[in-house]
């Protein structure tokens, strides 16, 4: 289950994140902001995962750390579905 | 050379720049889901009033959004941005409006007049927001 998130996640991130590196050799605590996203690339970072995963970020989930890497993005998910 | 702060008012800025064409592409790719979080109905409908500029004016207004985040030193903060809204003014000048939690933040930080720019050039919009703050009731 964790390892197909994590798939989705990286998938979602080689689609809209816009980063300067591959997605593939970015470790899951990699800093993605480090790595070349822009804050509108992580709005539709956002909106993928909102479809893809079905949920939605609430308002104190719009922040910069929730976003900075695969990890905090998998947490913020898992948060969301509930383990579902 | 040290600058100490007085109590008199300080002015802050805040300035985003954003790709036109990664909007374009975000609006096509994710359609009304894109629109609808970032912007307000009015906003959309200024936008969207001419399919040709629309890009650029929902980068510019992503922009000014972005930029009123930085003069409230607000990056890791949940905010929601159509908490910041771009107000479409007679004879084309375009204004700022906070509601709800971004205004309770701006007050708290003391803002007491905001100004807005923003413009377009080719690939790229850009938006500087301009804030006078009154230091003597701000927590900066």
């Amino acid at each position: 289950m964790k390892e197909e998130i994590t798939t989705r996640i990286r998938d979602i991130l080689t689609e809209h994140g816009r980063l300067a590196k591959e997605v593939a050799a970015l470790g899951e605590d990699g800093d993605l902001y480090q790595a070349g996203m822009t804050s509108h690339a992580s709005v539709n970072v956002m909106l993928a995962l909102e479809g893809a995963f079905d949920v939605e970020f609430p308002d104190v989930m719009l922040r910069r750390s929730v976003f900075e890497s695969i990890a905090s993005i998998r947490a913020a998910i898992e948060e969301l579905t509930g383990g579902r | 050379m040290s600058i100490v702060r007085g109590d008199g008012p300080e002015a802050v800025v805040g300035a985003d720049l954003v790709q036109i064409s990664q909007v374009a592409r975000s609006l096509a790719s994710l359609g009304e889901a894109y629109m609808r979080r970032i912007c307000t109905p009015d906003e959309i409908a200024y936008c969207n009033a001419s399919p040709m500029m629309a890009p650029a004016r929902f980068a510019a207004r992503f922009a000014a959004k972005e930029a009123t985040l930085k003069a409230l030193h607000l990056d890791d903060q949940g905010l929601d941005l159509r908490s910041i809204e771009v107000k479409q003014m007679p004879g084309g000048w375009t204004d700022l409006a906070l509601h709800g939690r971004a205004r309770q933040l701006a007050e708290e930080a003391g803002w007491s007049s905001v100004s807005l720019s923003l413009s377009h050039e080719g690939d790229y919009a850009s938006a500087v927001v301009a804030v006078i703050i009154n230091s003597r009731t701000g927590r900066r």
